[in-house]
């Protein structure tokens, strides 16, 4: 029997669309075990989105996870030479609580980690890869792309301390201008760095549009940033992406891990992001590995609320058999309604919830169709 | 079919302060506030969805998508850490978050402290800051009566004009942080909705400062 793709969920299609799209650019499986050792997570928990981690004892007594997270261990085991490159894909369940939700869900996520010396070449590749994945996705996405370096540089430079500095990130996170400016005032930010930091966290668009302005008020300041900016937004165009890109300074993460690149993706009619990447060198670094790291993952779960599909019937046609019906016979007939790849219901009576297409009645030898 | 702008409003006086606020700064949509039981308006003209939500719903309905903006007060945000985008202050619905105590109350470090509140969140963050260790009571309502009926020895609450407070032998004993209603708005939305939002939170700003004068 020929498979029918129509009986796989979007989010099935989903993940096998963009694991054929990660294996096209030389991309690995990488495979896990669904628990691990808690201790990975216990020693790297802000990294985590949440921080709670379902674990148990295994027989040995030691203490183990269900998985909250791939990147973690997916680092735990990379250990590439010098110059090398390790690229991965995976397609694994997490479970862990999302920030809106008060109870453990089981999350299929779907990403990518490129670890090693990440050059240009290995930014632009992942890049285009989330912006592929996005597309394959829908038509009407978009990706945000920001850069921690350029917002911890400037917040450094304002003089904050930890805390403040904290704060002042989670404005950016919340495009809040009010809480900033306060925040900025409070700490006695001089004028002039308060301004460039709103300026900052406001600065919101087309990269056309916004990395002239920030060429402009940032350019002596983070050159080196700005022209990684410039250099992969080109390349981004050039790859025929340019239509979903933004420049979005509310993208962040957490200092401790993210130091480079960080992007979040978009689909229309999703009440939030449905894809999360970034150069994660430091966690890197904390791990113990000598280099730099990039990835980002796609939270397929979020696709059912996309799908308007309607509710396809239980089965295409319902053979209704009757008192008198010969059971060689009707199982041959109800085979021959089955060849041409329909499902085939067969039941003495209409069972109340069954929802069906078409309906066959086969009295005796014979079924008559209605 | 139209792309509408769904906008969720707090029932009671702080949503009609900002539907007035919305209303001129060029957002109107009159059969939002006229008498009865009808929770959802349009103005098909001006392509504008209006609802009204329980307060502390508000910032779900935004963080959901259900709703691309909505208004809402500080103290929720605070307590419940929508992944939200909080675009304006609206300086309207000003009041102080305060932990408050019987007039006679005196602080015994020796003990737990009994803070009885709705707003979990804030209080225990207040206090972790502080180092002090604390039972949290949670109540839904009427949080004045705890420290009244020895429930608890102080309340985390809103406090307007302190005239409850004083009602029932009540003083602020300390602002934990000064409380205001704020614009907020779902982060995909302000993606695939930029212009309406922007020109929403520009005009908002402006009347702010009209209302201001």
């Amino acid at each position: 029997m020929d498979f029918d793709p129509a009986c796989l969920s979007p989010e099935e299609r989903s993940s096998m669309r963009l694991r054929a799209l990660y294996r096209q650019r030389g991309y690995t499986q990488y495979r896990m075990s669904k628990f691990e050792e808690y201790d990975l997570y216990a020693q790297n928990k802000d990294f985590l989105v949440s921080n709670q981690v379902i674990t148990f004892t295994d027989l040995t007594g030691k203490l183990m996870a269900l998985k909250p997270d791939v990147t973690l261990s997916i680092l735990k085991n990379s250990k590439p030479t010098p110059r090398e490159l390790h690229k991965f894909y995976y397609d694994e369940q997490v479970y862990r609580i999302p920030k809106a939700a008060k109870t453990y869900k089981e999350i299929r996520q779907v990403g990518l980690e490129c670890i090693g010396p990440v050059d240009r070449y290995s930014c632009l590749e992942v890049l285009s890869l989330a912006a592929a994945s996005l597309r394959a996705l829908s038509e009407e996405c978009l990706l945000d792309l920001s850069h921690m370096s350029l917002i911890t540089g400037l917040i450094r430079r304002c003089g904050l301390s930890q805390k403040a500095g904290q704060q002042a990130l989670r404005c950016f996170a919340e495009k809040n201008l009010h809480e900033l400016a306060a925040l900025c005032a409070q700490e006695n930010v001089p004028q002039q760095e308060r301004d460039l930091l709103c300026q900052l966290a406001t600065l919101s668009g087309p990269p056309r549009l916004v990395l002239p302005q920030l060429e402009q008020t940032l350019g002596s300041l983070f050159p080196r940033e700005l022209e990684q900016l410039s250099a992969l937004t080109d390349g981004l165009e050039q790859a025929g992406f340019g239509d979903m890109l933004h420049i979005d300074f509310s993208v962040v993460n957490n200092m401790s891990y993210y130091d480079g690149l960080v992007f979040r993706g978009f689909l229309k009619g999703l009440s939030t992001a449905i894809l999360a990447g970034g150069q994660y060198g430091k966690l890197a670094q904390e791990m113990g590995l000598s280099t730099d790291a990039i990835g980002f993952a796609v939270y397929l779960d979020l696709l059912e609320q996309l799908s308007d599909d309607p509710v396809p019937p239980d089965a295409d046609i319902l053979l209704l058999y009757g008192p008198d019906a010969d059971p060689k016979a009707l199982d041959a007939a109800a085979a021959a309604l089955a060849r041409d790849g329909s499902s085939v219901a067969v039941h003495p009576i209409i069972p109340p919830e069954l929802r069906y297409g078409r309906l066959v009645t086969f009295q005796g030898k014979e079924g008559v169709s209605r | 079919m139209k792309d509408f702008l769904n906008i969720a409003l707090p029932k009671g006086r702080l949503g009609e302060k900002a539907y007035r606020m919305l209303e001129q700064a060029g957002f109107p949509c009159p059969s939002a506030i006229e008498p009865g039981r009808k929770l959802i308006f349009e103005n098909e003209e001006l392509g504008l969805r209006y609802f009204w939500a329980k307060p502390s719903d508000v910032a779900i309905y935004v963080e959901r998508g259900a709703a691309d903006v909505g208004v809402v007060g500080k103290d929720i945000l605070l307590e419940y850490q929508p992944d939200v985008y909080e675009l304006l202050d609206l300086d309207i619905g000003k009041c102080r978050m305060a932990v408050a105590a019987r007039n006679d109350f005196r602080d015994d470090p020796r003990k737990t402290l009994r803070v009885a509140t709705k707003f979990s969140s804030i209080a225990r963050n207040f206090y972790a800051g502080r180092g002090r260790e604390i039972d949290i009571i949670h109540l839904n309502g009427s949080i004045e009566i705890a420290p009244v009926l020895n429930l608890s020895d102080v309340i985390v609450d809103i406090v307007e004009t302190g005239t409850t407070l004083k009602e029932n032998n009540l003083k602020v004993i300390e602002t934990i942080v000064p409380i205001s209603a704020r614009l907020i708005a779902n982060q995909v939305s302000c993606k695939f909705k930029t212009e309406p939002i922007a020109r929403m939170a520009a005009a908002l700003a402006t009347q702010k400062k009209e209302n201001s004068l």
